[in-house]
């Protein structure tokens, strides 16, 4: 049995095959991996020409660049392209990258189900962006999808839009469960749950809450389906529906959905910090638990998102506490990074230097959050740009730099090269400096009441206003040197150890950089 | 679970290339377009691209064809060590679990609009202000399912909750629940047999769980023909009605899936396939039977009976 193993092992063992083929066919997980991460970088220009066209209409006050009605399609679709074609991809390739490797193994555990999970993705996404260009124009609803906006008052592009997500949940459960199969079915001998790398235990939670909460999603846009085609009225009081089913539902997905994109990052950054504090990760099984309990709490906490749709006083201070509580398990992971730090012998070359500002505005993010679950303060800052100021903290400052943490990290495992560690830095400082340019004066603009998804606004936010605008063009435009820097790590340069990193641990740093194309044929032993 | 070979492990089988997945994501994403097209001219008047949606179709239908043939042909050659064969049941037990959730979404919505919704919107409790003031007449009444706030959905005139115990022979929601319950067992006691080594009974009682799969199918059709054609039951007669057939047709899709599932393992034990100790593809099947089976448990208790 094992002798037709190994003749059908070796006609794709000898490396990738030649042409476009290589990539439509594939069943590696490390091309898998390096398309999806293409893609999503794609997918973030896309969506950040989105950010950009509403940045350069809210410059000034009054309407100034573009339509009202094409500033709501932009800042819907800037969400859907961001959430669902940039963050979350992003991570999955990640996974596909370096999951096999950490565990051990030689592949993922359902290759050719892998490379659907990616292909589906083009698809799906040229199905979502086509919208723009349909009669009518674009989803103009926002990216939550709100009825009876999204039904009753929906462009007639909005069908092509739920198939779309259909679609894309669909790719995402199928990541989902070939993740968890990779990790618990394919980790090498000896190595124990509790001994699993943390980017392998954040991203087996983040599985279970997509497999959780994709389908619920799904369910959600099918009942818009219906609503729209079908006569149903789930979201029409008329016919005895309520329009706040939709959000109940919409948030049932949508808060653990935010957790997805943020999870990974928890696990990239402790694998950062320890290998450039040149110490081990402080309580590692402090930071398994806290993963698990904030994915646990995460299902509990939905209608926190709508304290002002009209709730009863009960549901209100029980979404209020249960949110608060959030905060316990995620301080245990800042400090535990900070306890990790102390004493260590840091240095900061660039992924660092993005996972310290992780750290920081992350945690930034996760302040104004607390203030947000205060059920009588939201009434005052729900729907003002305060809420956006704390969700880009912790999705722009957090999860997207964590991503670029990840690739800096790594990047030297996947291409062979060093990148430019001076030009990493230059990217840094600029988005640095752009996201909170961009991201901070939107707490004031919001505290003092400035509405969000508002194409215009009044005079006294126009300071406020200018500075996001500026910030907002210095981050997008800074991503371009991101972009020449890694492809510069690709094309050459000093070539990179094994080790790379002094500090770094873990199996993927025991194999040559670049990683040969299938690491492991036998799983290696942990001790 | 051989995992030590001669000098190590097991070599895991890693497929190489296919053509079958970025054919499969072509035709979802083709079939999809094809369909929402479709759906809105049949409101716009404009053209839909229906035959879009039959090409997207077909290439769907033949990439998983050839897809499930490729992955039974190399579990017949030896190909599949235990661990990918672990694998495959660890993907089968998460998607039944993603199920499991694309339904809980429906039942959320029923039990919310029952419970909370529709009381707030006759005027009760913390929340009924609104309702009083937008249809201060309505009251709603789940079990007759008759009323709806506003005329222009019609309400059904009467609905299929279940009527009183001495009259459930008349009820066909029992006759399935009577159905869906012995299919069950029926595909247990085919499992047992095939684990036996007992072909004969194998092939009989999988057969027997087939016709249940359909004769339940069958009852359902009729049901739905008696909702729209007597009791004015319909997908567009308000709450009630959107939840009783996107929760029932949803499941009748599933079921449907399911027979075409238990057909295809029956035409794979006729010719011979699984053996005592390796018939996952049959395991599979039954656990989306008994899943299905349960989520109808759910149906007949909270959408019927109560």
């Amino acid at each position: 049995m094992s002798a037709v193993i190994d003749a059908h092992h070796d006609d794709h063992a000898h490396g990738p095959a030649k042409g476009i083929t290589r990539w439509l066919y594939t069943t590696n997980h490390k091309d898998i991996g390096s398309m999806y991460l293409w893609f999503s970088f794609l997918m973030f220009l896309a969506g950040g020409v989105m950010a950009l066209v509403i940045r350069a209409e809210l410059f000034q006050p009054g309407q100034s660049f573009v339509e009202p009605h094409f500033f709501n399609q932009m800042t819907t679709m800037h969400g859907l392209v961001m959430v669902f074609g940039a963050i979350m991809p992003a991570f999955v390739g990640l996974a596909n990258w370096m999951l096999p490797m950490m565990v051990g193994a030689p592949d993922m555990a359902l290759p050719r189900m892998n490379n659907l999970s990616f292909w589906i993705l083009p698809f799906a996404s040229a199905l979502l962006i086509s919208t723009l260009f349909m009669e009518g124009g674009g989803p103009d609803f926002g990216w939550t999808m709100y009825a009876p906006l999204s039904t009753t008052y929906a462009p007639d592009s909005v069908t092509f839009v739920i198939f779309a997500i259909h679609l894309l949940g669909a790719s995402s459960i199928m990541g989902a469960i070939n993740i968890i199969a990779t990790i618990l079915n394919m980790r090498a001998p000896g190595m124990t749950l509790m001994k699993m790398p943390m980017f392998v235990w954040t991203w087996l939670i983040t599985a279970y809450l997509l497999i959780a909460v994709m389908p619920v999603l799904a369910g959600a846009v099918t009942m818009m389906l219906f609503d729209i085609h079908f006569g149903t009225s789930f979201f029409d009081a008329a016919g005895g529906g309520d329009p706040v089913l939709f959000q109940h539902i919409f948030w049932f997905f949508g808060h653990p959905e935010v957790y997805i994109m943020i999870l990974p990052a928890f696990g990239i950054v402790s694998h950062v910090i320890p290998a450039f504090s040149r110490k081990r990760l402080f309580g590692y099984d402090s930071m398994v638990y806290a993963t698990s309990s904030i994915a646990f709490l995460s299902f509990i906490v939905w209608a926190h998102h709508m304290f002002t749709v009209g709730m009863p006083l009960a549901g209100q201070l029980f979404f209020m506490y249960a949110t608060m509580l959030i905060a316990v398990p995620t301080g245990v992971k800042v400090f535990n990074w900070i306890s990790t730090m102390w004493r260590g012998s840091m240095t900061f070359e660039t992924p660092m230097l993005f996972a310290l500002a992780f750290v920081f505005l992350f945690t930034i993010g996760g302040f104004s959050g607390v203030m947000l679950s205060i059920a009588p303060a939201d009434y005052q800052y729900h729907d003002t740009y305060f809420v956006v100021a704390h969700f880009h903290y912790v999705l722009v400052s957090g999860s997207l730099f964590s991503i670029f943490s990840a690739v800096y990290f790594w990047l030297p495992k996947w291409t062979g090269y060093m990148y430019s560690e001076g030009l990493g830095k230059v990217h840094f400082w600029l988005s640095f400096l752009g996201v909170n340019l961009a991201f901070f004066p939107m707490h004031f603009s919001g505290l003092a009441g400035m509405p969000r998804r508002i194409p215009d606004y009044a005079l006294q936010f126009a300071n406020f206003n200018a500075w996001s605008t500026v910030g907002a063009f210095i981050f997008g435009l800074s991503q371009l040197l991101f972009l020449y820097v890694v492809i510069q790590s690709i094309r050459g340069g000093q070539k990179a150890t094994a080790q790379v990193w002094d500090g770094a641990e873990g199996l993927e740093w025991t194999v040559p950089s670049p990683a040969p194309y299938h690491t492991f044929a036998t799983p290696p032993e942990v001790k | 679970m051989a995992q030590e070979q001669a000098g190590g492990h097991e070599l895991y089988y890693v497929p190489s290339e296919s053509k079958l997945p970025v054919w499969l994501a072509f035709g979802l994403g083709v079939m999809l377009y094809g369909l929402a097209s479709w759906m809105n001219s049949t409101h716009t008047g404009g053209h839909g691209n229906e035959i879009l949606m039959l090409v997207g179709f077909l290439v769907v239908a033949v990439a998983l064809y050839r897809w499930f043939a490729a992955v039974i042909a190399e579990n017949h050659a030896g190909l599949n060590s235990s661990q990918v064969k672990r694998s495959y049941v660890w993907g089968m037990g998460w998607f039944i679990f993603s199920e499991v959730m694309f339904f809980a979404a429906f039942f959320g919505a029923l039990f919310y609009i029952r419970f909370l919704a529709l009381p707030w919107l006759g005027g009760e409790g913390e929340k009924g202000i609104a309702g009083q003031y937008l249809w201060p007449d309505f009251s709603p009444d789940w079990a007759a399912g008759v009323t709806n706030p506003h005329p222009a959905w019609a309400g059904p005139g009467e609905t299929l909750a279940a009527p009183s115990l001495s009259n459930w022979l008349a009820y066909l929601p029992f006759y399935n629940t009577v159905i869906l319950l012995t299919s069950s067992v029926t595909i247990h006691v085919a499992h047992t047999a095939l684990k036996a080594g007992d072909r004969r009974k194998l092939n009989l009682w999988l057969g027997i769980t087939v016709l249940l799969g359909i004769l339940f199918i069958g009852v359902q059709i009729e049901e739905y023909v008696q909702a729209y054609r007597d009791m004015g039951l319909t997908l567009d007669s308000g709450i009630y009605g959107s939840t009783f057939f996107l929760l029932t047709g949803f499941h009748g899709f599933h079921v449907t899936l399911g027979t075409f599932m238990l057909i295809v393992i029956l035409a794979r034990c006729l010719k011979g396939h699984f053996t005592k100790e390796d018939h996952f593809g049959f395991e599979a099947t039954a656990w989306y039977w008994h899943f299905v089976d349960v989520v109808w448990l759910g149906l007949f208790l909270f959408v019927y009976v109560f």
